[in-house]
């Protein structure tokens, strides 16, 4: 086993390693990118001594699709139907950030309709996205009738997103100005069903999982983030949560409906694995509690969307925001600069995925047995698709 | 670690006595949300080609393409869009951005197909399954990507218009024109459908970006009458802006006007950059200082021909100041216009008759080429008994004298036959002399010629419209001073080879009325008395109108034609256009060239 350098980066990486790694002790491992344990088309090299990592190093590069580049050459308009497909599990979150920093800049005030329609659909999709975490989480511990359930009712959330929007991966729903349409006949009652839906299946996998003496076993103590490090490593979201700091976006500044709406920040204080899938877990409960509350209080007509100049030729006057708001892995920011064209100077996507898959993960792989780096890495919840735009 | 904890793992098996979530595809189908964005579906009668899906597709998954068998109506490209879906991304921002939501999609989401040639099509006129489908994905209707109100133009209101002849139309200020001109697609089909082709959605463009001289320049290039067309334009262009289907069209007038109403006059020179070339020693005549006659003039001019111009009245502008009243078109911005193309050198005989002070045949012999621009001045008659009596006026004559700032004499309470805008002027100008003013048309309002803004406001300022009312015979009336019209109540009766609907007088449903005085305005006529018969029976005039053959040419070898005298839609976009076209073929005799690139657009 190895001390980590005085940098803090794994000793393969930064080239002081002590490991002698001709000395027949060490195997070095691919990880990735296809392997079934990486969330998403990312690799790690571990080096193992027996069964354990000594050091691992991450690789990054699989997904790069240029996003923040091709948006500068494109107008503000069609710039929206992209930036859903920079963190696939979780599009809505880059539409609403997207347009968010759009509208600051150009002075856009969106109406009450819309601040409501766009709240649910940020909620529906911390719960989609939730359920295929927990797919995944299952999976990567072995337990795998979880994920089956877990995405079959994802499926269901999703069908919701199909009526609301029209699609059920890539909504495009949420536009600059507002939204593209209201909720159709019916909704509250079949989104009524599918949370009543879930909450059964929640129930069976909190017993299966959480009760479960092998996700114990493996899961608790494993991947320990103590409160000092969140800062250190820029940790937020769940993984904050789970070490006891309590910071929330959606309650420390509110915004769009937030502040209209009753819930509790979940927390933890183990701060392993464990903790972390169980205040997810908290938080599946939640989003369900606020979308109950959304479809009982949100107004039913009235306009969704602000009048917008022709979009063909929108220019929007120079300057620069950002905007951010709290995915289910924590803050994720928008960063846009205007130079009064038709285009884009400047757009910078931060996930936060980037600190977690990459520094933390390096860090914490450190001393696990091998079989658990894939619940380690899902227990973070990271999405390669956002570390990279 | 306790008992239960390695008991609950177990519980998965109560899961395995209940029904499957899956469906079982493609035995049972799944039809996609009635809001799914699937295939897409145009309904072809409905689009007309503007191709605003292709601009905001941001994958270059649309192109436009001809379409065999499509006949295309006015104000449509003929080209209908077809989509990759080896690109497409079902973003559907073209269903979003379709001015005349022809563009939807269809629910349905699954294709097979062994020929991915297919996944390109053009949709509505490629037979698919689903293109009868009525649920899908569809621009909700408080939805816009465009603006779709027109921004309101500022007006004198109608009862302060009334008392005098000063301008109604205020014009744009410099904001509310960058707002409108903002709502432009750019398609272009208003150049397709302008008589002069003028560049529409260029000239806008210097609006949106605050660059009217060279707006300026671009209006030029087609039409030096822009202060006059900015204000009285046909404006055919804005009955097919597409951006109209959704709510108003661009007013595409008002921004020309607010280009033309921003540059001086004294700046013209130094912005169009129009230097007198090197003079070519060829002569041109033209008859008649219209907008076509004059249009000829400065195309003519600035290719170096020398130009006269003869004119029977003491000013030029033709119908433009003798016909539409000063409260449509004021005098100062006519003489803007004609001042401006008179500046280039272009000489004009005013007060000289042509016929009468110079004789045509002296034309033929003393120019290299000859223009006719004298337009339509002899009244059409109504063709009823009585209509000799002195208390019926002529709508043209009443103008003009109004124009010269006499007085018609049209009384207190006066009848407007006709239902153009020579009739909606009258009734107005009538109106400002103090009439009340009732207007007897044929058919129905929805069928007069006149420019909609004309009827509305005629009737805002109170004018009295009498819809499928039709002259019998004029009566004298008890006073000399007045004048009885009998009239009967009409029917519209459908054409049966799908016209628009005749109207046919009802015999027993026939009044009598008495006004002051009956004002005609039922159109014109050409007079074709100064040409000399010998030359007059080598043109080919047919239905009153002089032919004109390519270049606007007659069958006399230096004649050239132009204007309401030569064309049936007689406006003075279409009089410009001609008047330009003429200049191309003037050009082309007397320099003995083809000009490149000139060829008339249909």
């Amino acid at each position: 086993m190895t001390e980590a350098t005085a940098t803090g980066a794994p000793g393969s990486l930064s080239g002081d390693s002590t490991l002698d790694l001709s000395s027949g002790k060490y195997i070095k491992v691919w990880q990735g990118p296809q392997h079934p344990g990486i969330t998403g088309n990312m690799s790690l090299e571990l080096v193992v001594c027996g069964d354990e990592v000594v050091e691992c190093k991450t690789h990054v590069g699989y997904l790069h699709r240029g996003f923040e580049k091709l948006m500068e050459r494109r107008t503000f308009i069609q710039n929206f139907t992209m930036v859903c497909r920079i963190a696939v599990p979780e599009p809505t979150f880059n539409e609403y950030l997207y347009a968010a920093a759009v509208e600051d800049l150009a002075g856009i005030q969106v109406p009450e309709r819309a601040v409501w329609l766009r709240t649910l659909n940020l909620e529906m999709m911390r719960l989609a996205s939730f359920l295929m975490w927990l797919g995944g989480s299952g999976a990567s511990f072995g337990l795998y009738t979880i994920p089956q359930w877990a995405v079959a009712h994802r499926d269901f959330v999703l069908d919701l997103f199909e009526e609301v929007t029209g699609s059920r991966i890539y909504h495009m729903y949420i536009v600059p100005g507002g939204v593209r349409a209201g909720l159709p006949d019916g909704f509250k009652e079949r989104a009524t069903d599918v949370m009543i839906r879930i909450e059964k299946m929640l129930g069976e996998v909190e017993r299966i999982v959480f009760h479960n003496a092998v996700f114990k076993k493996r899961a608790k103590g494993l991947g320990i983030i103590t409160p000092e490090m969140v800062d250190h490593y820029g940790i937020v979201g769940p993984n904050a949560r789970a070490a006891g700091v309590a910071r929330d976006l959606r309650k420390d500044e509110p915004y769009l409906a937030y502040g209209d709406l009753d819930f509790e920040v979940a927390t933890g204080t183990a701060s392993d694995a464990y903790e972390r899938a169980w205040v997810r877990f908290q938080e599946i409960h939640q989003s369900i509690a606020l979308i109950r509350q959304m479809i009982e209080r949100m107004p039913m007509d009235g306009p969704f969307q602000a009048p917008v100049p022709n979009v063909l030729h929108w220019k929007i006057p120079a300057g620069e925001t950002y905007v951010k708001a709290e995915c289910t892995r924590g803050e994720y920011g928008y960063y846009l600069v205007t130079d009064g064209s038709e285009y884009l100077r400047r757009i910078h996507v931060r996930g936060p995925s980037y600190t977690h898959a990459v520094a933390l993960m390096e860090k914490l792989a450190v001393g696990t047995n091998i079989a658990d780096i894939s619940g380690l890495m899902v227990s973070l919840h990271t999405y390669p698709p956002e570390i990279e735009r | 670690m306790n008992l239960k904890d390695l008991l609950s793992p177990f519980y998965v098996w109560q899961r395995a006595f209940e029904k499957p979530l899956t469906s079982l595809r493609p035995i049972e189908e799944r039809p996609g949300a009635p809001r799914y964005r699937g295939f897409h579906i145009n309904e072809v009668g409905t689009c007309v080609g503007c191709g605003t899906c292709k601009l905001i597709c941001q994958n270059h998954a649309i192109d436009m393409v001809e379409v065999e068998g499509l006949e295309p109506r006015g104000g449509d490209s003929g080209l209908r869009p077809r989509f990759d879906y080896g690109r497409c991304c079902w973003c559907a921002l073209c269903v979003d951005i379709c001015p005349t939501s022809s563009l939807r999609m269809s629910n349905q989401y699954a294709w097979l197909t062994d020929d991915p040639d297919e996944f390109r099509f053009v949709a509505g006129v490629d037979a698919k399954s689903w293109n009868a489908h009525e649920l899908g994905y569809r621009r909700d209707k408080d939805y816009h990507l465009v603006p779709t109100k027109r921004l309101e133009m500022p007006m004198v209101p109608p009862g302060e218009g009334l008392k005098s002849f000063d301008e109604v139309v205020k014009g744009y200020s410099a904001e509310q024109a960058k707002l409108e001109a903002d709502r432009c697609i750019e398609c272009g089909i208003c150049v397709a459908t302008c008589p002069a082709h003028m560049e529409v959605p260029d000239y806008i463009r210097t609006v949106r970006e605050g660059d009217l001289e060279e707006g300026l320049r671009i209006l030029y290039r087609t039409n030096p009458f822009s202060a006059t067309c900015g204000r009285i334009c046909t404006h055919r262009c804005e009955e097919v802006c597409p951006v109209g289907a959704q709510g108003d069209p661009l007013a595409i007038r008002w921004l020309k006007r607010y280009i033309v109403d921003q540059v001086p006059l004294a700046d013209y020179r130094r912005i169009l950059g129009d230097e007198i070339p090197t003079e070519s020693g060829k002569k041109v005549a033209i008859i008649g200082a219209g907008p076509g006659g004059m249009s000829a003039a400065y195309y003519l001019r600035k290719r170096g021909h020398a130009v006269t111009v003869y004119e029977t009245q003491q000013k030029g502008g033709g119908m433009l100041r003798y016909g539409v009243p000063s409260y449509r078109l004021p005098d100062d911005q006519l003489d803007k216009d004609i001042d401006y193309i008179v500046s280039l050198g272009v000489e004009v005989k005013y007060g000289t008759k042509v016929g009468v002070d110079v004789q045509f045949t002296e034309l033929l012999e003393g120019f290299d080429a000859v223009y006719i621009g004298t337009g339509v001045n002899v009244p059409t008659k109504m063709r009823v008994n009585g209509e000799d009596h002195p208390r019926v006026l002529s709508g043209p004559q009443v103008l003009s004298d109004v124009a010269k700032g006499k007085d018609p004499g049209v009384g207190k309470n006066i009848a407007v036959i006709g239902g153009g805008n020579v009739a909606m002027d009258c009734a107005r100008v009538s109106r400002r002399l103090g009439a009340e003013v009732t207007i007897l048309y044929r058919r129905r309002i929805e069928d007069m010629p006149a420019d909609s803004e004309e009827i509305h406001e005629s009737q805002a300022e109170g004018c009295r419209i009498v819809q499928r009312a039709i002259p019998v015979e004029i009566l004298r009336a008890e006073s000399d001073a007045q004048v009885t019209i009998k009239w009967g109540e009409a029917e519209m009766v459908p054409d049966p080879k799908g016209g628009r609907p005749r109207p046919v007088l009802q015999e027993d449903r026939v009044h009598e009325d008495t006004f002051d005085s009956i004002i005609s305005a039922i159109g014109q006529a050409g007079d074709y008395g100064f040409i000399p018969v010998a030359e007059r029976d080598k043109l080919e005039i047919k239905w009153g109108k002089l032919l004109p053959r390519d270049y606007q040419h007659t069958t006399l070898e230096k004649v050239f034609v132009g204007g309401d005298i030569a064309n049936d839609v007689a406006d003075a976009i279409s009089a410009i256009e001609d008047g330009h076209h003429a200049a191309r073929g003037i050009h082309q005799l007397l320099a003995g060239t083809a000009e490149a690139g000139v060829e008339r657009k249909p």
